[in-house]
């Protein structure tokens, strides 16, 4: 039996824009609700003699029916011969953002329902801002209330010339826009005839049109440690494979410590349930060959993957929703998949109205249903990766006292200072990465710069000429092109560091600080290197190439290897 | 991985992390096929053991091949249980007959609480399930209560990611629901795949069975010729019977569970 596909959709928008009429259409057409629901909402609309709401079939709370609004977000399954699906209908109500939020975090593809009568919302925008902030790509958006404009195609056309318009700045590229008039039902699950000039799919159509992601099993391991259970004789390592692969016999290293070890065997109950191999999505059990202390909050990682960031500092974007105010150097509690420690905002880069988008100047504080884009310090050390190459460890929350007020997604490592390597003299200092490691990895098809251990060298030190991807002679000079300084490595040690106007060549090798070769081999050519050189304009890229293929040879002390 | 295996993988992950984050904690167990395969997920989750005590309230109504059902099976998997009942509240003569909602809210909703406040679980798990009914369907997978075991359902924390809210204020009491997002279709695939051991009340005789199993006065078998689970899970696929059509007490008023789980029922 191959498993059915299962895809997620969120739906999303302004108070009142029809979110729950339209899914409630789309089950009610699709016979996905059983007949003792109808009745009980036909009861109740009777009750109250108004027409059959198909909000009703969603919005089952008491004070959602009498008041027409949805206050917390419902899961509806519902499937069509292709697949299945899990329709969240998301509340629009400003005051229940946090239940958005909790529903389209989880979804993998959104519908953005704007009302065509009064066009986009503050609550549009900010849902919109929302899906763009929580990686979601894959949006429709549907245009309700077709009725209330007389299905012209012209209004139509002005509305979702002004809806791109806007989500264009946020970098949402809906696949479709679709006319709808969810109460008549138009465009939901079959064509219209009252729009003749839609040539799309209806709405259920469509659904079967999104295109699902690359599963997480396809990428490198990353397996959390849960918690670690003695109820037996065994010693079990559980949680669940956030995503790759795992099997008995594998090498795996356990971080931010990196101890290495071998998996022993996989563990099951009961005893039929025997998996030789286990995969993303898993939540498993299992034992190793060395008896180290484990704990919850551990990543097991493969033997020879690097890619793994392990480090107390990041870019994060993040959208807060807490009752006070987020604020910086205070302390607050991360979770980033079964990791937990204590941190600080150190720096509040930028704070977006997420309504008009505009940039809060110098903000201090992030305010409640702001976004910002923030720089985290965590007290201990934590395991993540950025979000675009791996989703489930690449986002976190943050609990202020008893509340998870925020979550957030993985930028970048944060205050490259702090994570480069530096040669200096006093106060002379020169950043370098001709010490990095450049591995190009496989399953993502692209070159990461790994920073084996960023330090700091003084004059006197050992710098390590010999790497896993590249090697440099014991003794040779560093040019750093921007700030025109000159390092000296004689016998493997950093022995001075000076400026470009007081060095003469010294007929040693010269490398750039990134580590290319600088082809330079009498004291004529060098003379006309830095000629050159000084005449160069940092910020024109075309000359700056120009004049690196001219003089640098990229491949000369340096290869890449292929890593996972 | 198929739509019962990643169903599988979530509820085990959560019944982990109630485990890891409560030290007082226990399961209900409603001898019914939602707890009983809620049981059968714990012992995957915890490789063959059950690390904490499962509680059954007793309300002296219960049909009673479900009190022999219990006790087999209590015996065969050594399970810790605990079995309340309401004893005060029987002693002054409740029972239905002094109206359902009453009879609930005695028997059940305050019997638990007297449970929880006996032994100070600062959590219960519960296999409940969204699509049973309304008001459970807007629930959370970790969901606070107060001392009173109340639900403040209009003002529910956020929950993504599987980031769920485990930090809570002293004498506060939380429910932890791993079934969430099962359907009752899923639980009688499951049943049937991983050959879990479920009572007979469940498949027809005479034409009639039980969906949905309660107190004897209270609960009706539906009309059914299933008397395999494959022919159950066929009826439910064509079924226009909502789940707990047999259930009395929910026919009482339109919002009466809403109602009954705002005060703490299960």
């Amino acid at each position: 039996m191959t498993a059915r596909e299962l895809l997620k959709i969120v739906v999303v928008g302004h108070v009142d824009h029809g979110k729950s009429t339209i899914i409630g259409r789309l089950l009610y057409d699709t016979k996905s609700v059983p007949e003792a629901a109808i009745e009980r909402v036909k009861r109740i609309c009777k009750e109250k003699g108004r027409p059959f709401e198909y909000a009703y079939l969603l919005d089952a709370l008491e004070e959602e029916q009498k008041q027409g609004i949805t206050i917390d977000t419902t899961q509806i399954k519902f499937s069509t011969p292709k697949r299945d699906y899990l329709i969240i209908d998301a509340p629009g109500h400003k005051e229940f953002l946090k239940n958005m939020i909790s529903g389209a975090a989880n979804a993998e593809a959104a519908l953005l329902v704007i009302d065509a009568a009064e066009g986009v919302q503050e609550q549009s925008k900010r849902h919109a801002y929302i899906l763009s902030l929580l990686g979601i790509q894959k949006v429709y958006v549907i245009v309700n209330k077709m009725d209330m404009i007389g299905f012209s195609e012209e209004k139509f056309k002005e509305i979702k010339y002004e809806i791109s318009s806007f989500l264009d700045k946020l970098n949402v590229y809906p696949q479709k826009y679709i006319p709808v008039s969810a109460f008549l039902g138009e465009n939901i699950t079959r064509k219209s005839d009252k729009m003749p000039w839609y040539k799309g799919e209806p709405l259920l159509e469509a659904l079967d049109l999104f295109e699902k992601d690359k599963e997480l099993e396809d990428k490198p391991l990353r397996f959390p440690i849960q918690d670690v259970y003695k109820f037996d004789q065994r010693r079990i390592i559980a949680g669940r494979l956030e995503s790759g692969r795992l099997k008995a016999g594998d090498e795996i290293k356990i971080l931010p410590e990196g101890k290495v070890s071998k998996v022993k065997s996989i563990e099951f109950w009961p005893e039929n349930n025997n998996k030789n191999e286990v995969m993303a999505g898993m939540s498993v059990g299992i034992t190793i060959e060395d008896e180290f202390f484990n704990k919850r909050g551990e990543i097991i990682v493969h033997k020879d993957d690097n890619t793994l960031y392990v480090s107390d500092t990041f870019r994060a974007n993040l959208f807060w929703l807490g009752k006070k105010n987020l604020v910086r150097n205070k302390t607050y509690k991360l979770k980033l998949v079964t990791q937990e420690t204590e941190c600080e905002i150190i720096s509040i880069d930028k704070v977006i109205d997420a309504t008009t988008l505009e940039t809060i100047e110098n903000a201090n504080e992030v305010r409640t249903n702001d976004v910002a884009e923030v720089t985290i310090k965590t007290k201990e050390k934590i395991c993540f990766d950025e979000f675009k190459a791996n989703s489930s460890t690449g986002r976190f929350v943050l609990v202020d006292g008893y509340d998870v007020s925020g979550g957030g997604i993985v930028a970048g490592l944060a205050d490259l200072k702090e994570e480069v390597t530096k040669l200096v003299k006093e106060d002379i200092e020169m950043v370098v990465s001709c010490f990095d490691e450049y591995y190009y990895l496989l399953p993502e098809g692209i070159i990461r710069k790994y920073s084996n251990h960023p330090r700091t060298f003084k004059v006197g030190d050992a710098v390590p000429i010999e790497g896993e991807t590249y090697s440099y002679p014991d003794s040779f000079d560093i040019i750093d092109l921007n700030k025109k300084l000159i390092a000296k490595i004689r016998k493997g040690c950093l022995s001075d560091l000076i400026n470009l106007d007081g060095y003469t060549y010294s007929e040693l090798p010269i490398i750039t600080a990134d580590g290319f070769y600088v082809k330079v081999n009498s004291v004529e050519e060098f003379k006309n290197f830095k000629a050159e050189l000084v005449q160069l304009n940092e910020k024109d890229n075309f000359f700056l190439t120009m004049f690196a293929n001219n003089w640098f040879d990229i491949s000369k002390n340096r290869t890449f290897k292929f890593g996972i | 991985m198929d739509h019962l295996d990643r169903l599988e993988a979530e509820s085990i992950y959560i019944l982990r992390e109630a485990y890891s984050k409560f030290s007082k904690i226990a399961m209900l167990w409603s001898i019914g096929k939602d707890s009983t395969v809620l049981l059968w997920l714990v012992k995957k989750a915890f490789f063959g053991h059950c690390p904490f005590p499962l509680i059954h309230i007793d309300t002296t109504y219960k049909i009673p091949e479900m009190i022999k059902y219990r006790d087999k099976l209590a015996k065969e998997y050594n399970l810790d249980l605990i079995v309340h009942i309401n004893e005060e509240a029987l002693k002054q003569g409740m029972g239905p007959e002094k109206g359902r909602l009453v009879c609930c809210k005695a028997l059940k909703t305050d019997a638990l609480q007297q449970v929880i406040n006996k032994y100070k679980f600062e959590a219960l798990i519960l296999g409940i399930r969204r699509d049973e009914e309304g008001s459970r369907s807007k629930e959370r997978f970790f969901s606070l209560r107060n001392e009173d075991s109340e639900w403040d359902y209009t003002n529910q924390p956020p929950e993504f990611w599987n980031q769920f809210n485990t930090d809570f204020p002293k004498g506060s009491h939380v429910r932890v629901h791993p079934l969430l997002n099962w359907t009752e279709i899923d639980i009688w695939m499951y049943i049937k795949r991983e050959n879990i051991p479920v009572i007979d009340l469940y498949f027809a005789k005479n034409g009639k069975r039980y969906r949905s199993l309660g107190c004897a006065p209270c609960t009706f078998p539906v009309e059914s010729n299933a008397t395999t689970i494959d022919d159950i899970i066929e009826e439910l696929k064509n079924t226009k019977i909502n789940e707990r059509a047999g259930r009395a007490q929910d026919q009482e008023d339109a919002y009466a569970m809403q109602k009954l789980r705002k005060e703490g029922y299960m």
